[in-house]
């Protein structure tokens, strides 16, 4: 068990920079998760604290300790591939004892080490078998089992779970969590998986383009998201954007119509800004008391909620609101619809930072 | 697969069985002329069933030969095949392991110099490869026999196009367990290769065994004859009329190592196609 510090760090490839300066401190026994697109540097930020990727520029402490010129085996690191890279040719014990052994551990130690995290896996009917004869699940645990055996400073998982089913995917992510929080070690977890980011993090850090747009809790990211990014990529359906202006009684929007937005008052007047809502903070009102309308395009029925899309007015992008399940909508309907007090989010227009 | 049934299958295994006995026949005559005696061999119509001089000829042969024993060619051919097989596969998956794992200045170059050398066969080197291994005192031994014909560029080749399938996070996965180059070569990479290393050796033992312009100019001494250019030496030249019957033996003797390999490697060869995980 150790902390993470990651200070300042950039990689280059030739003369391209993919990553941008990240820094981050990670507690110690901190579940971190790094979220973000593809392309995004995630992926490359996790291989170079795990030593497969030289770092270019400044400095990742594992345990206080700079690692950035160490071998991946003299980080004691253990890492969870997306793909599970077991060795296809040993047995699942062997998979797991591999890297015991390499270590010089005695038999005993490694047996009981073993035994103990495929009990811990449920793996134990399945110690004398190839990687070939399990299911996707199963892989999946003994590329976990491995790497709990080595009871490492850190766990990093490159996306684990994006090759099982959603329905294995549900599942393993609890497991994944229990296990973390049973043995409590530091881990870093990259994943493209909004839901996985949210449901796994003790923090995110939400990445973008080589650069980490917001370092906070799940909770923090989702209510205050830092940029429009982050705004957009946090949260399904993703959040409504409305590019307008501040006016004296709201926002301005482009067609010339105000909205009536109470919170826009703190903002100087004639700033160019993003409006936010969430589909999730829209709810259907007395016309009277309607922030907007919105002339419906499609619904949605998921049971639970129903979506409503819809064109606002002349602006081009789609809108979403979501509705409780029971509401009644049709296409082509005008929907009346308030926004719930405090939940909207502003962006300057040209930086896309929160104001 | 087409399934046929009634005449489309008995034609498919009249033509399957027709193929075998046009193969098969020569080999088959063979074996009978290696029973017979001189005089029932050369002498028409030769018989078409064994006859009874089995253990003479063979022991024959064995034994004492025609110009030298063939138990003792069969032994070099055996050491030769197996020397330049083995030596082949170690120095090319060495070399491939290079070329694929490590990066070092003029990688490249050196993979494209191994790969040109393809287009060269023995026989386009052989004179300077013969001064070299004559200034070397090779002549006569098995070194000399091996040695020259150990670099395979094909073999590299293979292996590096084999390296180039295993995925990257093996060697990851590896080297965060703590294993080093030779470990994940022992370790990993080896036993991944079985398959590989099995079809390979079938193929260099083969190539080895049927050596026989190198054998022929760097060896002069009878006892290290090899078993193919022995039994070139064997047949009748001119203005004698040789020993069929013993020639024979000979040459079925020649047959069954190379049989034995292919037979027994194909078990290993095959196993490995069905174990390994795609």
């Amino acid at each position: 068990m150790a902390t993470i510090s990651i200070r300042d760090v950039r990689k280059s490839y030739g003369t391209t920079e993919v990553i941008h300066g990240v820094s981050l401190d990670v507690a110690d026994g901190e579940f971190i998760v790094i979220v973000g697109p593809s392309g995004c540097g995630k992926s490359t930020l996790l291989r170079m604290v795990a030593g497969l990727e030289r770092i270019s520029g400044g400095t990742i402490e594992i345990g206080g300790r700079v690692v950035n010129e160490l071998e991946p085996r003299e980080r004691d690191i253990a890492m969870v591939f997306q793909n599970y890279a077991l060795y296809p040719h040993m047995t699942v014990f062997d998979n797991m004892a591999y890297g015991l052994r390499i270590a010089g551990k005695t038999k005993q130690e490694i047996r009981d080490r073993v035994n103990k995290a495929a009990a811990m896996l449920q793996l134990e009917p399945y110690l004398e078998r190839k990687p070939r004869e399990l299911s996707g699940g199963q892989r999946q645990r003994v590329a976990m089992g491995r790497a709990l055996v080595r009871d490492p400073a850190a766990f990093l998982f490159d996306e684990p779970l994006s090759n099982l089913d959603a329905k294995l995917r549900v599942q393993m992510r609890l497991e994944i969590k229990q296990m973390q929080r049973s043995v409590g070690t530091t881990s870093l977890y990259v994943t493209h998986d909004q839901v996985e980011a949210m449901t796994l993090a003790d923090r995110l850090v939400v990445m973008n383009s080589g650069v980490a747009e917001q370092i906070d809790t799940p909770m923090a990211v989702y209510e205050r998201p830092a940029t429009r990014f982050v705004a957009g990529f946090i949260g399904s359906p993703a959040m409504n954007m409305l590019p307008g202006t501040v006016d004296r009684s709201g926002i301005a929007l482009e067609s010339g119509r105000i909205l009536a937005v109470p919170e826009a008052e703190r903002l100087e007047t004639g700033r160019r800004v993003l409006l936010g809502v969430r589909p999730e903070h829209l709810k259907l009102a007395a016309a009277n008391e309607a922030t907007f309308a919105l002339g419906v395009t499609a619904v949605e029925t998921l049971g639970a909620d129903t979506l409503a899309h819809g064109r606002f007015e002349d602006s081009s992008g789609d809108f979403v609101a979501r509705l409780p399940g029971d509401a009644k909508i049709a296409a082509g309907e005008r929907l009346p619809l308030a926004v719930e007090t405090g939940k909207t989010h502003f962006f300057d227009a040209d930086t896309g930072l929160r104001i | 697969m087409v399934e046929k049934r009634g005449i489309g299958m008995i034609m498919m295994h009249l033509v399957l069985i027709a193929g075998i006995a046009v193969v098969c026949f020569p080999i088959y005559m063979t074996f009978v002329g290696s029973t017979l005696t001189h005089l029932e061999i050369i002498r028409p119509p030769m018989p078409l069933l064994p006859g009874p001089h089995f253990i003479d000829n063979y022991a024959q042969a064995l034994a004492s030969g025609v110009n030298a024993p063939v138990g003792r060619m069969l032994f070099n051919s055996f050491v030769m095949a197996m020397g330049i097989a083995v030596g082949k596969i170690v120095i090319s998956i060495l070399s491939a392991y290079a070329i694929v794992y490590f990066r070092f200045p003029f990688r490249m170059l050196a993979f494209w110099a191994i790969f040109v050398t393809l287009m060269l066969p023995v026989e386009v080197r052989i004179v300077p490869t013969y001064e070299v291994a004559a200034s070397l005192n090779l002549l006569n031994s098995y070194t000399g026999l091996i040695l020259p014909l150990i670099a395979s560029a094909t073999a590299t080749f293979l292996f590096r196009q084999f390296f180039l399938t295993v995925p990257d996070e093996l060697l990851e996965a590896a080297r965060v367990d703590g294993a080093g180059p030779v470990r994940f070569f022992k370790d990993i990479l080896l036993p991944l290769s079985v398959t590989n290393i099995a079809a390979l050796f079938v193929i260099l033992f083969i190539y080895g065994w049927n050596q026989f312009l190198w054998p022929l100019l760097i060896t002069t001494k009878p006892e290290m004859n090899t078993i193919v250019m022995g039994l070139k030496q064997m047949m009748p030249t001119a203005d004698d009329y040789g020993n069929w019957p013993v020639t024979m033996a000979a040459a079925m003797l020649a047959i069954l190592p190379p049989v034995a390999v292919v037979i027994f490697m194909q078990r290993l060869f095959v196993k490995g196609l069905v174990e390994t995980e795609k």
